[in-house]
């Protein structure tokens, strides 16, 4: 066998520009696949170790003052493992040389050592020191992106009065991994902080001396959070509790979880996608190789060798290919893994360290997937080629069977040269192959479009967000419900041009047995800043006494329709239970959100005129100057400016996009370039002969390289619309599949999307024609006048 | 004819193949010249230097040394090009194998070379030459080998070339088939005055030429002018 064995790897030397192409095929495939699932893996894996070891709660609950001694109640309650209370309060933060609003969370941790639950970890620095008033632990994101380290000093307004505080610590918490601002839609480093100061400190400021306004607990194994949480929100109701909630629901785990259901599901379907692209042009390219290996194997087979020793040779020569491909996809796979879950904890997570691991099973799944894809293509063809006597196969292949083509039929056979005509002809002599090229080329088409799908299809979202939905410049909150009159005051403000209220209420929706934990906003009808828009994007004014919901909100969550009657337990006040009907449904890309009547919503509360907040318009250039005169105010808590918000959502999200369509874009490209390359290598190979001959006969290069191009053309062209109508079929499915309540992607395709799927296949054609014409320039002449084939 | 100008001189010709690192004397110092009208056989051996002759004379291939012309023209040193050009306005070449485009009919064939070149014959015509007139649109799939040869003539001499170039053109049929087709090759040449070169190994068709070239081992062994030429149907071998 050793003579055969260097037979192999001189073939394999032979045919290095298709064994690189196909190679690259096989690599796409896999490393897109290596890259997701890792990512998702890693991340995943990560959380769950950083909620173990730093004791993440497993209940939450909010309320407005209770004595300490309510805790012995509530630790009392049979489920609950550890307990802890705390005191929360948000607060305005100052960043020196930093003008924009940042709003923050103050937490308190013990006095007497490190929290038993939503332990910190220390990144830099210390603890606070027991009793301290002006030290305090810094989240690592906040002071990152504003350069802030241990021994500096920032400013924050608590309760009312300024304050300067010392950084003594920067931290990582479970409970902030994924950090947002309540009511934001996406992190905003700048703008928001954790900041964690003693217990002591904050008691004194908020006046919870032997008090508590937060409380986290943590569950016996096996006990379901709803009992606790049903018992505790008796114990918590006379203080003012606004729901206890459990881990699920918690604001941080909440986005994290969505965000990584869209990983796996992206991690899922583009390799998916990817994998079966390449998998299928894997099975096509090599049945066409080993095709072309016809003598060789009726050469073999007269020497004696038996079909088994003969097809593992081939098996041999495919799996040297297929290795080599999974080995340079689990490599690149590995580095981009990498690269995007250091992008998503730089961007998105927060984690104190990151497990990056690739599991065995990926490599062998990847591995599995290419052999099966090769060899199935390998033994049909050799089983094709075996099967003919051997004397049969060492003759020339009998001139294959043509006919005239249809087009012919049609009477067009006279606007057709010669060259022209064998060029529709060998299109319809092998419909399925041609089709399975044209399918091929397109896939590598469809891949580009919905590699660099999400760019527009964010731009978009974002222009409806806040340029057609949310059109205020600022939104602020109170510290608590206020007084209408209020707006009287903001509309005064130099700068502000127009005002809005808007009153907002912590409430969980039923219908049935579906449930849904969000907000309800109370807005202005026929409001000219804050609207909500109908599927033709216009504005819907929201009609009295009931509720508009986001259209994800009602048909994917609650299963609700127009007419329906929700159940709204009130979770604020004295937590009512209320039926509202459904009015209408809304069109919204971010978030969902149930909107009412300012009015509604007040009677439903059974309250007078009050708002939680504002959203006012400004005179362009006044910003600077609201900001200010606000941050003076103490019921003023939070500002979000909507540029600053526009500003950071693409920048955290414009490198997480970068970096994935720069992968997928370069993947789709290789992929591209492999299909194409190895049809018109593939064609080269079977008709070099006859173009040999036609040169011989004084053709010129560029005549015969018309035949051979002109049908690689030809398909390459017919493959853009079928690129383009896959294209918009994989994108649908990744929109569908990527819904969540974070977001829902528009399907939105640009024309640029289009071009860049059509360009990749005509720069892999442009290329391959190139290629191609240097291996027509060196066709052997005189030996095709020797040799049959 | 010897008074006539020759269309091919060729001088001191030789070629030399590098294989590896044996060297290989194809021709050694060839000195020859072909007339208008002129049936040539080149006989000898394999390796005997007659496939590499008619590959320079066909402007497929270069000498090593010496120069070929065609009339007024060098064909050494010319380019890639030129070499083209000629070929496609001047020679007509038959292959062993026919080398016919399998997705063409015979009729196509025959197009594929007069859509290029600039006063051909209809193809129709061609092929109604070399007997082929009723089979005009079938697939090369659908003829024997005999007459896929026709065809192959036919396509060489559709664009009425100054020389007919056939390598082994019954190498690959049998003896009576093989008669049918020199049969037309002679039709051709005395019909149309084409000068036409037959390679062959066969020492029987030999008595059909006017002139006999003899070559061995690169070398011009004998040039021996038929006094009688024997017509290709009482041929056999």
């Amino acid at each position: 066998m050793r003579a055969l064995n260097l037979k192999l790897l001189r073939d394999l030397w032979h045919l290095r520009g298709q064994a690189l192409a196909i190679a690259a095929v096989i690599m796409g495939g896999v490393a897109t696949l290596v890259m997701s699932v890792s990512t998702y893996d890693s991340l995943v894996s990560t959380r769950d170790r950083f909620y173990r070891e730093y004791r993440f709660g497993d209940v939450f609950a909010s309320l407005k003052r209770a004595p300490e001694s309510v805790a012995e109640r509530l630790r009392a309650i049979p489920g609950v493992a550890h307990l802890e209370t705390r005191v929360v309060a948000g607060v305005k933060l100052e960043v020196d040389g930093f003008t924009d609003p940042i709003t923050g969370l103050l937490l308190s941790v013990p006095d007497s050592g490190e929290p038993q639950l939503n332990a910190l970890f220390l990144r830099r620095g210390r603890w606070v020191q027991p009793f301290s008033t002006d030290e305090a632990v810094l989240s690592d994101t906040f002071a990152d992106a504003h350069h802030l380290y241990p021994g500096d000093k920032f400013g924050a307004i608590i309760n009312g009065k300024h304050k300067l505080l010392t950084i003594v610590g920067v931290a990582v918490s479970p409970e902030y991994v994924y950090q947002i601002a309540p009511g934001a839609l996406f992190p905003d480093f700048k703008r928001y902080g954790v900041v964690w100061m003693g217990r002591h400190a904050l008691a004194a400021a908020y006046d919870m001396a032997g008090a508590f306004n937060n409380v986290t607990l943590s569950l016996a194994p096996g006990v379901p959070p709803q009992a606790v949480i049903d018992r505790a929100d008796i114990v918590l109701a006379t203080y003012g509790g606004t729901g206890a909630y459990p881990r699920k629901d918690q604001f941080s785990n909440r986005f994290l979880t969505e965000e990584l259901k869209q990983l796996q599901t992206t991690a899922t379907i583009f390799p998916l996608i990817f994998l079966g692209v390449a998998a299928f042009l894997l099975n096509v390219v090599v049945s066409r190789l080993i095709a072309l290996q016809r003598d060789q194997i009726a050469t073999l087979k007269a020497f004696g060798y038996s079909y088994h020793a003969i097809a593992w040779h081939y098996v041999k020569l495919v799996m040297l290919l297929v290795v080599l491909g999974v080995a340079a996809g689990v490599a690149l796979g590995a580095w981009f893994g990498q690269g995007l879950s250091n992008v998503y904890t730089e961007t998105t997570f927060r984690f104190p360290y990151l497990d990056y691991q690739i599991n065995a099973r990926l490599v062998l799944i990847s591995l599995a997937v290419a052999l099966t894809a090769a060899l199935s293509g390998t033994l049909f063809s050799v089983a094709r080629a075996v099967r003919l006597p051997p004397a049969e196969g060492m003759r020339p292949e009998t001139p294959v069977a043509y006919r005239t083509t249809l087009v012919e039929r049609l009477g067009l056979q006279r606007w057709l040269t010669a060259p022209s005509r064998m060029i529709v002809r060998h299109i319809e002599r092998r419909p399925i192959k041609s089709l399975l090229t044209i399918l091929g080329i397109s896939c590598a088409c469809a891949l580009m479009m919905v590699g660099n799908y999400q760019k527009g299809a964010i731009d978009y979202m974002v222009d409806v967000q806040f340029r057609q939905a949310s059109r205020e410049d600022l939104a602020l909150a109170f510290i608590e419900q206020t007084s209408g009159r209020a707006l009287h005051e903001l509309a005064a403000l130099p700068g502000v041009i127009h005002v809005e209220g808007y009153r907002d209420v912590q409430a969980i929706l039923h219908f049935q047995h579906y449930r849904y934990r969000t907000v309800l906003y109370g807005i202005q009808p026929g409001g000219q800043l804050h609207r909500s828009l109908d599927r033709q994007l216009r504005p819907v004014n929201v009609p009295a006494g009931g509720v508009v919901l986001t259209e994800h909100l009602a048909r994917n969550i609650l299963h609700v329709q127009p007419g329906d009657i929700l159940t709204v337990e009130i979770q604020e006040g004295s937590r009512p239970v209320l039926q509202v009907p459904v009015l209408g449904i809304t069109q919204q890309y971010l978030g969902v959100s149930a909107y009412l009547q300012q009015d509604s919503l007040n009677a439903l509360m059974r309250e007078g005129p009050v708002i939680s907040g504002a959203y006012l318009a400004l005179t362009p250039g006044a910003e600077k100057s609201v900001y200010e005169k606000l941050h003076q105010r103490p019921r003023v808590l939070g500002q979000v400016a909507n540029s600053a918000s526009i500003k950071s959502f693409y920048a955290t999200i414009g490198e997480f996009v970068l970096f994935y369509n720069g992968v997928a874009s370069l993947l789709a490209a290789s992929i591209g370039f492999g299909v194409v390359y190895n049809s018109a290598r593939v064609a080269l190979s079977e008709r070099g002969r006859e173009l040999a001959s036609l040169r011989v006969l004084g053709f010129t290069q560029g005549e015969i390289a018309y035949i051979l191009l002109g049908e690689l053309a030809l398909l390459a062209l017919a493959a853009i619309p079928v690129g383009f109508l896959l294209g918009v079929g994989l994108v649908s499915v990744l929109v569908h599949a990527l819904a969540s309540d974070l977001y829902r992607l528009p399907l939105i395709l640009n024309p640029s999307n289009y071009a860049l799927g059509a360009s990749v296949i005509l720069l892999s054609g442009v290329l391959s024609g190139v290629l191609i014409w240097r291996q027509l320039g060196k066709l052997d002449l005189i030996a095709v006048l020797k040799t049959r084939e | 004819m010897k008074n006539s100008k020759p269309i091919f001189v060729a001088q001191q010709l030789s070629k030399i193949y590098r294989m590896g690192e044996v060297e290989v004397h194809a021709l050694r110092g060839i000195d020859l010249e072909l007339f208008s009208g002129e049936l040539v056989v080149l006989l000898g051996p394999s390796g005997s230097g007659k496939s590499t002759l008619l590959n320079i004379l066909g402007g497929l291939d270069v000498p090593s040394h010496g120069a070929v012309r065609y009339l007024d023209q060098k064909l050494t040193g010319a380019t890639e090009a030129v070499l083209t050009r000629f070929r496609r306005e001047y020679v007509g070449f038959v292959f062993q194998f026919y080398n016919l485009i399998p997705s063409l009919t015979a009729r196509e064939n025959v197009a594929a070379v007069t859509e290029i070149s600039s006063a051909p014959m209809r193809p129709e015509e061609a092929l109604k030459l070399v007997g082929l007139g009723q089979r005009l649109d079938h697939f090369p799939a659908q003829l024997s080998g005999g007459e896929q040869q026709r065809v192959a003539i036919a396509r060489a001499v559709a664009k009425n070339p100054a020389v007919l170039l056939c390598d082994e053109p019954t190498g690959a049929l049998d003896s009576t088939t093989g008669v049918v087709v020199l049969e037309v090759l002679e039709m051709i040449n005395r019909e149309l005055g084409t000068l036409t070169v037959l390679i062959t190994h066969n020492a029987g068709i030999a008595a059909m030429a006017d002139r006999v070239i003899r070559l061995s081992d690169g070398h011009i062994v004998e040039i021996q002018r038929n006094a009688v030429k024997k017509a290709a149907r009482e041929l056999s071998w």
